[in-house]
């Protein structure tokens, strides 16, 4: 199976560069699978699993919160706001960004497009921690 | 003149003040190298965050409907300058040259009339702008109890930049942090953040035609936020690289002074040591004669 290279990036290092087959990403319109020659697109992340099935077929697993993805023929980029791999991943900080979010919902002084926004990403941030807990 | 013990007492106080700069420039120094790390692994996020957004920018081009905090809202008259720098001191010039050179700005935009609020990032630049600018000074984040500088709480000032542009309370801001060159060389530098220097089309070349999912406007919208905690994170990283570089050699110096200050009291201990057996020997001597 072709294969093309893959680069997961968070602010703080790279986590992963390497030829692989087959990527998810939760894309923020749906989850989205891209493979070698993809045409290039550009989206946006929501919080969620993306899912690397390596050039040997292994899976490896990666939690993101955001971010968004640079997707070529060649390559494919992932910028996100924060990445772990699931083994190092620790629900408590996901719990701690939930309640983080729903205490800037209750401060109440935030114009209504902004709470809907939040409300949204608390949504996603909750479905995550549902997908998180069935590891 | 001072007494032999007390020459000796001094001696030994600054033998133990060598010590400890000493070792503040070795722990100076290892801390050098892990910022200097954190600063090259989050290079390559910001490198390809500024390809992506110049790609966006261009296929958006000059619609009307670009976020306001990519062209700003067409005002010059609030100025906000988002100061950094280091919670201590005890790295020579370090602080004062940031907090100097953002002076000098606040002066300069006084002088033309504009509105000037401040923001402080470190403690030690708080320091030295309250006295002249207490009453611009609109906010302060303490970093003092975060021992490596992580993505959020650069996120947090980002936030909070927008959140007060969104309310309309200032027109243009700029970050100043300290730009790090090498270990003996940092520049205080001044960005501008809202409204972004426009990236230039270098790589315009690339010319794929993407797909832009949702459209390339919400996707700008989405990036441009993100991209302020980038260059807050950056500037932050490259602030604690430029004050553990400039600890580093402030403590050398430190060092190599406390050193010639112990050999010249050596001399002045020695050289009195010898005048008083003189001088005993002296008082024998013409006892004897005396007999």
């Amino acid at each position: 199976m072709a294969d093309f290279n893959f680069e997961l990036v968070s602010p703080e290092r790279l986590l992963l560069s390497e030829r692989v087959t087959e990527v998810v990403i939760p894309a923020t319109e749906g989850e989205m699978t891209v493979m070698a020659n993809h045409a290039p697109t550009m989206t946006t992340l929501k919080p969620g699993v993306v899912t690397v099935k390596g050039t040997d077929g292994k899976i490896t697993r990666y939690v993101v919160f955001g971010g968004f993805a640079d997707i070529l023929p060649t390559g494919c980029t992932l910028l996100a706001e924060s990445a772990v791999s699931s083994e190092e991943f620790d629900s408590a900080s996901l719990e701690k960004r939930i309640a983080a979010v729903r205490a800037q919902i209750d401060e109440n002084h935030h114009s209504d497009e902004h709470v809907t926004r939040l409300e949204h990403f608390l949504g996603e941030l909750t479905q995550l921690n549902e997908i998180v807990v069935a590891f | 003149m001072p007494s032999l013990k007390d020459l000796k007492n001094r001696i030994a106080s600054v033998k133990a003040t060598q010590k400890i700069t000493k070792a503040m420039k070795m722990v100076a120094a290892a801390k050098l190298r892990r910022a200097q790390e954190a600063a090259e692994a989050a290079r390559p996020y910001s490198q390809r965050m500024s390809a992506v957004l110049s790609n966006i920018a261009q296929a958006v081009g000059g619609d009307a409907d670009a976020p306001l905090l990519m062209t700003g809202n067409g005002k010059d008259q609030t100025h906000l300058l988002v100061v950094c720098t280091a919670e201590r001191g005890l790295c020579g010039g370090f602080n004062g040259q940031i907090a100097r050179f953002a002076r000098d700005h606040v002066r300069k935009l006084l002088a033309q009339g504009k509105t000037v609020k401040i923001i402080c990032v470190g403690k030690k630049g708080f320091d030295i702008l309250r006295r002249e600018f207490a009453s611009l000074i609109i906010d302060r984040v303490d970093l003092r109890e975060v021992k490596k500088i992580s993505f959020e709480n650069a996120d947090a000032i980002g936030h909070k930049i927008i959140s007060l542009f969104e309310k309309g309370e200032f027109d243009v801001c700029t970050l100043f942090y300290s730009e790090f060159k090498s270990v003996i060389s940092q520049i205080p530098t001044g960005l501008q953040l809202i409204p972004a220097a426009t990236p230039e089309g270098a790589s315009a070349d690339q010319g794929a035609i993407y797909e832009y999912e949702p459209d390339a406007g919400e996707i700008l919208s989405d990036l441009i936020p993100r991209n302020i905690s980038v260059q807050v994170f950056r500037a932050l990283l490259e602030n604690v690289a430029g004050e553990m570089g400039a600890k580093m050699s402030a403590m050398d110096n430190a060092t190599r002074n406390a050193g010639e200050m112990i050999n010249k009291l050596t001399l002045s201990y020695n050289r009195q040591r010898q005048a008083q057996i003189t001088k005993e020997l002296i008082e024998i001597i013409s006892g004897a004669e005396a007999l």
